[in-house]
């Protein structure tokens, strides 16, 4: 018997709205089997169950929002002798929480074991930036841990952070997306990169128009449901290229630093309306150019229309952000916690190259890479050129 | 098929792509790219509905005929006549 709880979404994650369950008590799972509809501020997520098992019962209603980690579903029988596992109350969502009444005196708290404060990292780092000590926040999270709205809701209120509302100007994004949510949650990943990860860039000039040709060609033959993208190569091109440096792909969240192996490639994407998410393409390292053309076509659909997986929003090794057609010259991007490495693609212009020894108006793309603490810019220059080598030979026989 | 007809077609393709722009609200020279900010994959998603609806091939080589409704909607109706 096991507990499914609500899972981390991402490292800014506090909470989550359940919205339905895909499931009844009873029903059979196997690992990856989609369960649940959750509600974050990158929409609504389809959360997979990491065991495989029998539902024994639901643990939560929908319409609830529950920190992460409090119980969702039960797996498997009761009556195996497991310990009972009662629902934790559900949090009211932070836009909904009056200020708290000063909070109680220290003793007031059930203590935690080894005499420590129970608290969630965020609110722990919130904490220490405003100056607030943690023994002065009443927390209600599990077992009275401080969660990050806490910490937030008890900064006296000059400096409580303001939301302005977003201006109506804009067009309305993807329906049941909170904007003013989304760019909060981008907010907090960015700050954290640029405040923890020291950052190098390079840039290198791809000539695409040899690409670009082989792109057309290819093109010409089939019906636009097969079509490529000049986007397909790129990405296809990045990927290949972290065989030779691979490093760069991993997340780094323990000491030491481990590269990973199966490359799963996010790819930023920008929503209608604003705002960004970096779905990532699973497995994407055997992948030729039809295959990742097929993903990008499904991530990029479901994130804007539809729903992504839990998995593929927080199991990304390494990003691509690319500008697409009607974008400026380069894009020097800022690395997604906790990946190590950033490549962003400018807009393809046609631009005068040196080719074959003369000047000629040749397509081409500017490349760049952040990358940090896992290497040097010796490695990362191998990397450009690499994806700069691979782009020049036919991807597609 | 009627030009209104058509119209009504590309413009059903179009915000099943988009679901956030009001179809009421699409001007008929609305640039596709630059006033209704579709990107490379949302057009190429276009042109494949609209390839679906049609039994066109539209090659790669008209896609700036589909620039806006109005040269869409022409386009579509020269290629069924011929």
């Amino acid at each position: 018997m096991s507990i499914f709880t609500m899972p981390s979404l991402g490292a800014d994650m506090e909470e989550g709205k359940l919205v339905e369950w895909l499931v009844k008590p009873g029903d059979n799972v196997s690992k990856g089997d989609i369960v649940a509809v959750v509600e974050t501020q990158k929409g609504a997520i389809e959360i997979e169950i990491f065991e495989a098992g029998q539902i024994g019962a639901l643990l939560a209603e929908p319409g609830q929002t529950l920190p992460v980690g409090a119980p969702l579903a039960r797996l498997g029988a009761a009556d195996v002798g497991a310990p009972v596992v009662a629902l934790e109350p559900a949090i009211e969502s932070p836009k909904a929480v009056v200020p708290p009444a000063p909070a109680p005196p220290p003793t007031a708290r059930p203590p935690a074991p080894g005499g420590a404060i129970m608290a969630s990292p965020a609110a722990r780092s919130r904490a220490a930036e405003l100056g607030i000590a943690l023994e002065m926040v009443a927390g209600s999270g599990p077992g009275g841990a401080i969660l990050l709205s806490d910490v937030e809701h008890h900064v006296p209120v000059a400096l409580t952070p303001v939301v302005e509302p977003v201006a109506v100007a804009s067009p309305a994004g993807k329906p049941g997306l909170d904007m003013a949510e989304m760019r909060r949650a981008i907010a907090a990943a960015m700050s954290r990169a640029k405040r923890e990860i020291p950052h190098y860039y390079l840039t290198h000039a791809i000539d695409l128009q040899s690409a670009q040709d082989r792109l057309t060609a290819i093109n010409a033959g089939r019906t636009p449901d097969q079509r490529l993208l000049l986007g397909a190569f790129l990405i296809h091109a990045t990927v290949k290229a972290l065989a030779k440096v691979p490093e760069l792909n991993g997340r780094h969240e323990g000491t030491p630093y481990r590269a990973s192996g199966p490359v799963h490639c996010g790819v930023a994407v920008a929503m209608r309306g604003g705002g960004l998410i970096a779905p990532a393409i699973l497995d994407a390292q055997d992948m030729d150019p039809d295959a990742i053309m097929q993903a990008m076509r499904d991530i990029v659909v479901r994130t804007r229309t539809g729903r992504l997986r839990n998995s593929e929003i927080t199991q990304g090794t390494i990003t691509v952000s690319s500008l697409g057609e009607t974008g400026v010259d380069a894009l020097i991007g800022v690395i997604y916690p906790p990946q190590v490495a950033l490549v962003g693609f400018g807009a393809p212009r046609v631009r005068p190259m040196v080719h074959d020894g003369t000047i000629q108006p040749r397509l081409a793309v500017t490349v760049s890479l952040a990358d940090h603490r896992v290497s040097d810019g010796r490695r990362g220059a191998i990397f450009l050129a690499e994806i700069d080598r691979l782009l020049q030979e036919p991807a597609i026989p | 098929m009627t030009p209104a007809d058509l119209r009504a077609a590309f413009i059903a393709d179009l915000t099943a792509i988009a679901p956030d722009l009001d179809p009421a609200a699409i001007g008929d020279n609305d640039h596709l790219q630059d006033d209704l900010g579709l990107d490379s994959m949302d057009f190429l998603n276009l042109v494949s509905a609209l390839h679906k609806r049609f039994g066109l091939p539209i090659p790669e080589a008209d896609y700036p005929r589909l620039a806006t409704p109005e040269k869409a909607v022409a386009y579509l109706a020269q290629m069924l006549a011929t």
